[in-house]
């Protein structure tokens, strides 16, 4: 079991050939509090970097790009009357969705744990 | 200048202050050539009275409905509204309020708006509304989109008995997506076949209710079938006072019901500034245009209300808004909120039962006319005759004799022969029994 | 015999803290708290006297509504009495200066209310005979004249029903005529600054919207708009005086750029308030531009509506102007429904033609200012602007250097280490009786201000209003945050939970115990 994480401030925590995706506490905390989460279908399919999801707070709404490439295989329904688990919970029950990992060696292009915590602190 | 309040002084104190000699040096960036040295070619100001004097020449030149028996509907009605109604909408804390985007100082627009919000959603049998579009047709338009993000299907059929002028604007509301409509030609006496122009890749079928040449059709089945295979009913109503009569859209099984709400609070204005609704099921709430007033609370815990779910919109949307609208038809809401509320539902259901007798009436007496034929099986306060003549001829030679006897379908359809003998006939709570009478001997007079 | 009992009139033992003692009805003096119609009326009450029906045959065809429908009624002295308390809990223009940036919200004569309100004018259907509505037609063609030379053009669409549904007939008209040429092209450009409803309209018409930045001097920067200009552009919308408050300069070599390309300027007229009867827009290279008719021309706002959008089209436009549309016969005035043979019409925006209504209101207040009064329009509320600007300038952070055209933009550079936010000090605003100015709009500054005072504000009000934001600056900079926090605190409510309204929409009445019945 391995996280990383994407610019977009996406992370994604691999279990096999399973990703679990959701936004980390540095996201939720600049989105202020998240009132709606529109996720994908189960069954769709996404390349690496397509929009797949979007989070609304009360005043904006954020696109949430796939961090790999692959097939939906379940979503966090809870989300859909519990929206504020992001805000809450957003490396744990404000997870986003599952995704089948197409291809492996897109998770290379994303960043582990430390070079996350380096990436966010060069943006303030 | 009455309008004006700056005086001369003012004007020049207030350059000083800013550092500036003449008021062209605030146009700089203006170039230079582009800056008028002249008043443009129009007259100068006027007094009040001046003014007058020129609306009422403008005035004068149109017969007012309330002047002369009058029969005109098709999609905008002549009915009364109480004094209340006019009296508080020019109360200048509503009149001349902004877009309530400062809840705080705003409750006063936005409760009416939760009010006007319930009573349409009542009214249609629908869950939710929202606060209200520009009128009926462009709600028309807006449902036909919405129908496309809900089912992601691209197929558009629409009733050949919707009126023409909301077919267009559909048209023109998705001419730049890829879209396909199926547009059945109009039936006015027949029952019109929409079940076999609707497949899968269908996302809405668009009726009107009751129709726009008075029938009134039910579409519990179609409905039914629509949502075998997850596609939309729209319904439209132009004539919302026909709601007080008859079953709801949304007892039928629609999932979108758009409308005209003009007859409720407000007057024929030639056409506009009207109200249009639009009201939905729960579970479509995001993919409602337009703007929504919701109920919340303040820091205190007490209950007040906030425009919601505004990320739809295009101010923070922008090019993935739901739509480009950023009003609603705020006064024209509050209108039909206050006479909706004066009727309540005992004065709306016999304000129903009145216009729907006053037709029921009307098409009896015509019974006794040659060469006039009744179209319809059904209809609430409008329905539709065959003339032995040209039906814009009759309407033209009765408006000689005071008499406006109704819209002749050929003004919408002036390329279908089939049709130019058909006029259509409203009668509200205005009309009254003299005024029938008027209308059926003169129609013996031009049809004998 | 006298009455020596008297009663106190002073003050001295009275204690004025509001907050002291709850009353029992929840109401403070003058500020009443009043329910909803569902709550105070019923199914049963009405308002309204109508006559008895003798009964008879009904034609519906058995589809009689039979379940309760649940409106609720009040006489009329009840509901007088709740929408008369409700109308007292919101700010408008006859209240005070209402800054909003961008919106115009001047004043409202009611000579427009009355003219609007001539039955033959109010009273007349959009389908009655054209022979019985001829003045209504004239009025209609004169306002279209009054447009048309306000803006020199040679055009105008009357149909459309508000600013937003203006841009759209532009760009469909501007598709149009591409499509004409066959070459639709796919992408319209539009500065960072632009209002949200330019790119919303874009993505109707089927284009991709491509942003252009703006210069340090708040201006649509030039060169990079060049660069992105290109064969596939249909357009460029800019907004002039644009959102910063601020006239495009170089607005002539921008309609050259994008002619240049083939493409059309759009130009959005939200702000053509500041330059009407000095400026054409015609004369700046201009294709289409909408006009509020609720912003420059005074027809009430309403709560939100209704507004009208006529659009001012160029030569190279014009043939596809939407339906319908009105022509000055030589006896008498047509009004065109249908495309005609060979017509190139975009086709219909709405059912009938357009807002009467506010044409009506907009035409009484052209003709009252005439040509002489509304240039008079646009150099006070200039000059109104520019004097708020220079009297604000040196306690808050000003965007850009003046002078500016109606509005002036401030930022938050002002409020830095105070821990006051652009919303609280616009909160603390109403706490003083004002409407906050527009904030957080345009995103090209942070935490814009932006303060547009209009024409219809006398010096004494535009230096009463200067003298609150000395006031309220100074004492956001003395540390007093609590005043701005918890601001508003003087109004009928305290600042309300949007993000509980957004996550749990209640968006009507239901009757209480309903969802318990949902639930069974």
């Amino acid at each position: 079991m391995t996280v990383y994480f994407s610019e977009d401030h996406e992370w994604i925590n691999v279990e096999g050939n399973t990703g679990t995706v959701g936004i980390t506490d540095y996201a939720q905390n600049a989105l202020g509090d998240i009132v709606f989460v529109e996720l994908p279908g189960s069954g769709e399919e996404f390349a690496k970097g397509d929009e797949v999801a979007v989070v609304e707070s009360v005043k904006a709404a954020s696109e949430i790009y796939s961090p790999v490439s692959g097939e939906i295989t379940a979503v966090n329904e809870e989300l859909e009357d519990n929206a504020s688990l992001v805000n809450t919970s957003p490396d744990g029950d404000g997870w986003f969705f599952k995704i089948n990992i197409a291809d492996e060696s897109e998770l290379e292009e994303l960043m582990n744990a430390s070079d996350y915590k380096a990436f966010i602190a060069g943006l303030e | 200048m009455r309008y004006l309040p700056l005086s001369t002084e003012d004007r020049a104190q207030m350059l000083d202050t800013i550092g500036v000699k003449s008021i062209n040096d605030l146009f700089v960036d203006v170039p230079k050539h582009a800056l008028l040295d002249d008043l443009v070619d129009l007259p100068l100001h006027m007094t009040e009275m001046e003014v007058e004097r020129n609306f009422a020449v403008f005035a004068a030149r149109n017969v007012p409905a309330n002047s002369v028996p009058f029969f005109v509907g098709a999609g905008a009605y002549h009915h009364h509204v109480p004094s209340a109604v006019d009296y508080q909408i020019q109360r200048g804390e509503f009149l001349t309020a902004y877009t309530p985007y400062q809840p705080e100082i705003s409750q006063g627009t936005l409760q009416t708006l939760y009010e006007f919000q319930t009573q349409v959603a009542q009214l249609t049998g629908m869950d939710v509304a929202n606060a209200s579009m520009y009128d009926g047709s462009t709600a028309c338009g807006e449902a036909a989109l919405m129908a496309r993000r809900v089912t992601k299907k691209k197929k558009i059929v629409i009733s050949g008995n919707l009126h023409p002028q909301y077919i267009e604007v559909v048209k023109n509301a998705i001419k730049h997506t890829d879209d396909e409509i199926i547009l059945n030609d109009p039936v006015v006496n027949k029952k019109e076949d929409i079940l076999s122009k609707v497949d899968e890749e269908t996302s809405c079928v668009i009726v009107q209710y009751p129709d726009f040449f008075g029938n009134i059709n039910d579409y519990s089945d179609l409905a039914a079938t629509l949502h075998e295979q997850k596609s939309l009913l729209v319904v439209v109503t132009t004539e919302v006072v026909s709601l007080g009569a008859i079953k709801s859209p949304g007892e039928m099984g629609a999932d979108i019901v758009v409308g005209e709400g003009q007859s409720i609070g407000n007057g024929l204005n030639f056409g506009g500034p009207y109200v249009g609704l639009f009201a939905t099921r729960q579970q479509y709430v995001r993919q409602l245009p337009g703007r929504l007033c919701g109920e919340t609370v303040d820091a205190d815990g007490k209950r007040g209300y906030v425009l919601t779910l505004s990320t739809r919109e295009q101010h923070i949307r922008r090019e993935k808004a739901t739509s480009n609208i950023c009003t609603n038809a705020g006064l024209c809401t509050l209108a039909f909120t206050i006479h909706m509320t004066l009727l309540g539902e005992k004065g709306l259901r016999q304000l129903a039962k009145i216009n729907h007798a006053g037709a029921v009436k009307l098409a009896g007496m015509l019974k006794s006319v040659d060469g006039l034929e009744i179209l319809n099986n059904t209809f609430f306060n409008e329905f539709t005759v065959r003339l032995n003549k040209n039906a814009a001829d009759v309407v033209e030679a009765l408006v000689e004799q005071d008499v406006i006897a109704g819209l002749p379908v050929s003004r919408m359809y002036p390329d279908n022969p089939e049709l130019a003998n058909d006029l259509i006939i409203a009668v509200t709570e205005t009309v009254s029994e003299d005024d029938m009478y008027v209308l059926v001997s003169e129609l013996k007079e031009v049809l004998k | 015999m006298m009455n020596n009992q008297g009663r106190p009139t002073g003050v001295e033992n009275t204690d004025t803290s509001n907050q002291k003692y709850e009353s029992f009805t929840g109401s403070r003096g003058l500020s009443q708290v009043e329910g909803l119609i569902y709550e105070i009326g019923d199914t049963n009450r009405t308002g309204v006297d109508l006559p008895e029906v003798d009964d008879f045959e009904n034609c519906l065809g058995g589809m009689e509504r039979d379940q309760e429908i649940g409106l609720a009624g009040l006489t009329e002295p009840e509901a007088m009495r709740h929408y008369t308390r409700l109308s007292r809990k919101n700010y408008a223009i006859d209240l005070g200066l209402y800054p909003l940036g961008s919106c115009t919200m001047k004043h409202n004569p009611r000579l427009n209310e009355k003219m609007a309100r001539l039955p033959g004018l109010g009273n007349i259907h959009p389908l009655q005979p054209v022979s019985t509505v001829q003045g209504a037609l004239d009025l209609i063609d004169t306002l279209a004249h009054w447009l048309k030379t306000l803006t020199g053009m040679p055009a105008v669409a009357m149909s459309p029903k508000a600013g937003a549904h203006g841009e759209l007939c532009g760009l469909m008209a501007i598709r149009a005529a591409l499509e004409a040429k066959g070459d639709a092209r796919s992408i319209v450009l539009a500065p960072e600054s632009a209002h949200g409803t330019n790119p919303a309209t874009a993505a109707l018409c089927g284009y991709k919207v491509k942003p252009i930045p703006a210069t340090k001097d708040g201006r649509v920067d030039l060169e990079a708009m060049k660069e992105a200009l290109g064969p596939d552009v249909a357009a460029i919308m800019v907004t002039n005086p644009n959102t910063c408050g601020l006239f495009e300069r170089e607005i002539i070599e921008i309609a050259e750029a994008v002619h240049a390309v083939g493409g059309y300027f759009y130009c959005d007229g939200a702000n053509f308030n500041a330059i009407v009867g000095k400026v054409r827009p015609g004369d700046l290279g201009v294709d289409a531009m909408h006009i509020n008719l609720h912003k420059t021309f005074s027809t009430p706002h309403g709560g939100g509506g209704p507004g009208a959008g006529p659009v001012v089209l160029s030569e190279a436009l014009a043939p596809f102007a939407p339906l319908p549309y009105v022509i000055a016969g030589e006896e008498s005035f047509e009004l065109v429904e249908h495309e005609v043979k060979g017509g190139q019409s975009f086709g219909r925006m709405t059912a009938f033609h357009g807002q009467m209504g506010m044409f009506i209101r907009a035409l009484a207040y052209m003709m009252s200012h005439g040509a002489d009064g509304l240039a008079k329009v646009a150099e006070d509320s200039v000059l109104n602007a520019n004097y708020v600007l220079a009297s604000l300038k040196d306690v808050m952070s000003a965007s850009y250097k003046g002078p500016c055209m109606h509005e002036a933009l401030f930022d938050d550079r002002f409020l830095k280490d105070t821990g006051v936010s652009t919303l609280d000090f616009a909160k603390a605003m109403i706490d003083e009786g004002y409407h906050p100015m527009t904030m957080y709009f345009p995103l090209v500054v942070h935490g814009a201000m932006l303060i547009e005072p209009t024409e219809s504000e006398s010096k004494q009000s535009v230096d009463q209003f200067i003298g609150m934001m000395r006031h309220l600056v100074e004492k956001a900079k003395a540390g007093e945050k609590e005043r701005f926090t918890g601001a508003p605190h003087n109004a009928p409510l305290k600042r309300l939970d949007e993000t509980a309204a957004a996550r749990k929409p209640v968006l009507r009445w239901t009757p209480p115990g309903a969802d318990e019945e949902a639930a069974e």
